[in-house]
């Protein structure tokens, strides 16, 4: 229980910030908070949060699994990539074929999610493939 | 002959005040608020685990809640029932149900989105071992929360930074 009380500023946040089906477990000295945030900006307050209590994250006692349900399947999102095109791929991999491109802060749509890393989307040029949702961020 | 219809008047009379007065202390019947309480758990699910026993207006409640806010409710439900006198709160919370058990990735498949991961990081270097990530080399400040945001969605045991922020 002793990271659930280091931690519990980050625990409070979550459940009081609206995150849905949160789930903080504690297995071996790592505390595994998993749930949905409602937004992309409560999930990065949460970040935040984080690192202000374990600064640049380097105790290795937390793995924070917060989705952002606004990431949904027929939804528009903006691709946030530092300032490159996004690549879009034939499959779920950076071993795949590139076939096609989006732009810096162009606004794609959400086909359907592989994983928590991978979703096809399609560009409103009509391309179609994977990306990497690092670098997909909720439209608003 | 007057003096035993009297008598007997006054008897009727004060068999009738008895009874008046030893309706009005008995007040509603046991059965009736019982009735009343089952009436009123129907439409709560706060109740569903909650039984209600009713001794002279006394209302004794047993079984489980999900919370003290719940064993509250309950409390306050039944104590605004007509006719009850007090309540004895015997209801437990009931423990929270056994959570699901951490997933934790394979090596394999996590080495592979490890490296998908760090791939535009090319100044990072990662290494998996039984689940662990561990990172190494250097790393901008402002981009080490994305790293960490993407990381520690590939389900890890745990994520070890050695990274040098720059």
């Amino acid at each position: 229980m002793a990271l659930q009380d280091k931690y519990k500023a980050l625990i409070d946040a979550a459940a009081a910030s609206g995150v849905a089906n949160l789930q903080v477990r504690e297995v071996d000295n790592v505390l595994y908070i998993d749930g949905e945030a409602p937004s992309g900006t409560v999930k990065d307050q949460l970040w935040d949060t984080y690192n202000t209590i374990d600064p640049d994250y380097r105790s290795a006692d937390v793995v924070m699994n917060i989705n952002v349900s606004t990431m949904a399947a027929g939804a528009r999102a903006k691709v946030t990539t530092e300032k490159s095109n996004l690549n879009i791929r034939k499959g779920p991999g950076t071993d795949q074929p590139i076939v096609g491109k989006a732009a810096h802060h162009e606004i794609v749509t959400l086909v359907s999610k592989t994983n928590d890393q991978w979703w096809l989307i399609r560009t409103d040029d009509g391309e179609e493939g994977y990306a990497y949702a690092q670098y997909l961020s909720p439209e608003n | 002959m007057k003096k035993s219809i009297l008598k007997l008047f006054t008897a009727v009379l004060l068999l009738a005040a008895t009874s008046v007065v030893f309706n009005s202390c008995k007040g509603v019947k046991d059965s009736d608020i019982e009735t009343t309480i089952m009436e009123k758990a129907k439409s709560m699910t706060e109740m569903a685990g909650v039984t209600a026993a009713v001794k002279d207006g006394v209302v004794t409640l047993t079984g489980e809640c999900k919370d003290d806010a719940c064993r509250k409710l309950c409390e306050e439900t039944v104590k605004a029932v007509k006719g009850v006198k007090s309540v004895v709160n015997n209801t437990t919370v009931a423990p929270p149900p056994p959570q699901a058990p951490v997933e934790v990735a394979t090596d394999d498949p996590l080495m592979k989105s490890v490296t998908d991961a760090i791939k535009d990081h090319p100044t990072v270097k990662a290494e998996v071992k039984e689940g662990v990530i561990t990172l190494t080399g250097e790393i901008k400040k402002d981009k080490l929360q994305k790293l960490m945001m993407t990381l520690n969605t590939l389900k890890p045991k745990k994520i070890e930074n050695q990274l040098t922020v720059k």
